[in-house]
């Protein structure tokens, strides 16, 4: 498996060149995103403040998850767990070009997306805790995170099942002028699925003011996309509805954002759906269950060798930003948060057995 | 017209759910339908023809055909604050949507602890009766009535056709509408509403101490014509409409066998774990002591839906069959 083609300086990629001769509308959009966006350089103290941010959110997704990998070890949480390490730059990146008033839809590997979002650790921890505190008040655990308060919509654990819902937020917006965007997050698993197809074509018929982002970390668990997809080619395909599609490196934050960025700000001023194929890597294993028997542990080592958080701090290093004190006082910030979180989540109450029916419907979630 | 009482007003089932759909589009600007075909060419069964002139494609949106994507982003725009009335032409092509219906629709709120309520309506047909053979002729209401988290209902007469869409807009959680195809050509006088349609509660449509013969939907027309066949032989029968068929109206269907002492079930679906078996079962745990006879049910044969006429119509339950049964659970 060879890494994400062609994205290595941390350029976005339109997907013009493979997609030469699709349905003219997708040509004609493809052509118009062509320039490349070449990653900034910060000239000022405002632009490494932002690397500063940048690199704490990706910290906090990699320690509260390492965190995570001990608890499930000791059993402290149960279920399925599905670890972010390694794709941390996905779901940072495209949250800086979100703003509080847009939507997130997630998968089941959502701890990233949940906290670059502005989930409280304390609340997601309390979740996997299945605790009353927790953001989903316990009933939905690490797959089920939900927080409508920042229009956060979970948490979907049906490969492909979060797409319809996303599009229909986005007519929401549509219908009601609400210059916001749906951003919504899948894996290159979803591919294979008619729901994504659906989505896909409902979206761009409807000119719906929805982005796609496709975490693809090559893998839907044990198979490899070359053995999952006939057509590898993801932005090509999708361009093929005829929506803007970019193929992006996963692994630099900073190219993640700007493709973000440039999607959304299309998407509000009304150009419809936007599509990002994010190359990117996990790391671990696709669940805690997973012996990870079918990946090659050189090809792993290799993409490790990208890690976005290490590849940020050298690029910063090479700037001459900020001082390792800095770095460390981000560390130091991280770890405490984490740990007051896992206490807190310890020591939080459960929600008492008699009431089980609650939530189930409207009238019920009244009941206690 | 002018003031007064409201008078009766001839109608058909299809044109009381048109009006039940105008009339809910009018009074809430967030209300909108969708579905394939609902627009241009005016629902396929012609429930909402006319309502895209005055709507406008925007509130009366024709979908691709994607039950999943459509029916999804139903939810969506209902978690997002809109008033959504999907329609899914007939439960047969709903089982395409049944992910987005069952994981997400009928689970969210729950999931989410509360926090994310879908107030989403499903309409779709169901049922046989003209000749359409397997694929669009299935019974699958009972299904959706196994799924906590949503209501299931049928209006089986043109005063619930009418008045059903309002309370199930009102109802914070999804409301699943499933109406018998071979209703929509029903017509008759339409009453002004006495009160708003109860969805918490079964309807008698035919009180009666001898026995209780207990339907729902498409059913309901043949079951009340048992009923006077078997008042001719002297047989006075109750005929509830369940009308809700999630969640069930327990109270109704004990207090008649109290009464009665006797039961029927009319149910289209396959017997097989269907809702007729579930009514039976209940009252086997409620009404056991009060029982003079077994419970009888009268479901469709075990079969996918022939297309030739006689099979098809030996295939469903008809009005003979519900008077025999009543006559094995009387005599
Ligand atoms: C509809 C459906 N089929 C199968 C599964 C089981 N499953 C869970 S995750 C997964 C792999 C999905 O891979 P991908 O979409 O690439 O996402 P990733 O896990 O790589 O983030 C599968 C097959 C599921 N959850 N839903």
């Amino acid at each position: 498996m060879s890494p994400a083609r062609g994205t290595r300086t941390g350029k976005t990629s339109p997907t013009s060149k493979s997609a030469k001769k699709p349905e003219k509308k997708a040509t004609k959009k493809a052509v118009v995103n062509k320039q490349s966006t070449k990653t900034r350089r910060p000239t000022d103290r405002s632009a490494t403040g932002h690397r500063v941010d940048l690199l704490e959110a990706m910290l906090r997704i990699r320690r509260f998850e390492e965190r995570c990998v001990e608890l499930y070890s000791a059993a402290e949480i149960r279920g399925f767990v599905h670890l972010y390490i390694g794709e941390e730059a996905v779901a940072v990146g495209v949250n800086e070009a979100l703003n509080p008033e847009d939507a997130v839809v997630s998968t089941y590997r959502e701890h990233g997306h949940a906290l670059a979002r502005g989930i409280p650790a304390e609340a997601v921890m309390a979740e996997m805790y299945g605790r009353t505190t927790g953001c989903s008040g316990g009933r939905g655990g690490s797959m089920h995170l939900f927080d409508a308060s920042r229009r956060f919509y979970g948490g979907n654990a049906i490969v492909a099942g979060g797409l319809p819902l996303a599009a229909g937020l986005a007519l929401a917006d549509r219908m009601r002028a609400h210059p916001r965007v749906t951003c919504c997050f899948f894996g290159d698993g979803a591919f294979a699925e008619g729901e994504f197809h659906e989505t896909a074509n409902l979206a761009a018929l409807w000119n719906l003011p929805l982005l796609l982002v496709c975490e693809n970390n090559l893998y839907a668990m044990g198979t490899g996309i070359e053995r999952h997809e006939a057509q590898t080619d993801l932005a090509m395909r999708t361009a093929s509805y005829g929506m803007v599609a970019w193929a992006v490196d996963g692994m630099d934050v900073e190219a993640v954002e700007q493709a973000a960025r440039r999607a959304c700000e299309a998407i509000r001023a009304g150009a419809g759906p936007h599509f990002l194929e994010l190359r990117t890597y996990r790391f671990r294993a696709h669940s805690m269950y997973d012996p990870d028997r079918y990946r090659d542990k050189a090809e792993i080592e290799r993409w490790k060798g990208r890690d976005p958080i290490t590849r940020l701090m050298d690029r910063m290093r090479e700037d001459g930003e900020p001082a390792d004190k800095e770095l460390a006082a981000i560390e130091r910030r991280v770890t405490n948060e984490i740990a007051h979180a896992v206490t807190a989540a310890e020591e939080a109450p459960e929600e008492p057995v008699a009431d089980l029916l609650r939530h189930v419907t409207s009238a019920s979630a009244e009941v206690s | 017209m002018g003031a007064g009482q409201p008078q009766e007003q001839k109608t058909t089932y299809r044109e009381a759910m048109r009006e039940a759909l105008r009339e809910a589009m009018r009074s809430d600007d967030r209300v909108f339908l969708m579905g394939e075909d609902v627009g241009r060419y005016g629902g396929c069964f012609g429930v909402s023809l006319g309502l895209l002139e005055e709507f406008g494609p925007e509130r009366v949106r024709d979908t691709p055909l994607s039950e999943s994507a459509f029916v999804g982003a139903g939810i969506g725009a209902a978690l997002a604050g809109m008033r959504p009335v999907v329609e899914i032409m007939t439960v047969n092509f709903s089982l395409l949507a049944l992910d987005q219906i069952l994981n997400n629709a009928a689970t969210l709120l729950h999931m989410s602890g509360g926090q994310l309520p879908v107030p989403l309506v499903i309409r779709m047909t169901t049922g046989a009766g003209r000749q359409l053979a397997a694929q669009h002729s299935h019974s699958l209401e009972g299904w959706y009535a196994h799924i906590p988290g949503i209501r299931v209902v049928a209006p089986a007469t043109l005063e619930d056709a009418r008045h059903m869409l309002a309370p199930a807009l009102a109802d914070p959680d999804p409301v699943l509408i499933f109406e018998h195809g071979s209703l929509y050509n029903a017509s008759g006088e339409l009453a002004p509403p006495a009160a708003p349609v109860d969805l918490d509660h079964a309807a008698i449509r035919r009180p009666g101490t001898d026995i209780s013969l207990i339907t729902y939907g498409g059913s309901l027309p043949k079951t009340l014509a048992a009923a006077d066949e078997l008042a001719a032989d002297g047989i006075d029968a109750e005929v509830i409409d369940l009308r809700t068929l999630r969640p069930l109206d327990d109270a109704t269907i004990t207090a008649s066998v109290a009464r009665t002492h006797r039961a029927v079930i009319i149910d289209e679906a396959w017997r097989t774990g269907s809702l007729a078996a579930e009514v039976s079962a209940r009252i086997a745990e409620r009404s056991f002591y009060e029982l003079d006879a077994p419970v009888e049910r009268v479901c469709s044969a075990e079969v996918p839906i022939p297309y030739a006429r006689q099979l098809e119509e030996a295939a469903l339950p008809q009005t003979s069959d519900i008077v025999a049964a009543a006559h094995r659970a009387v005599d």
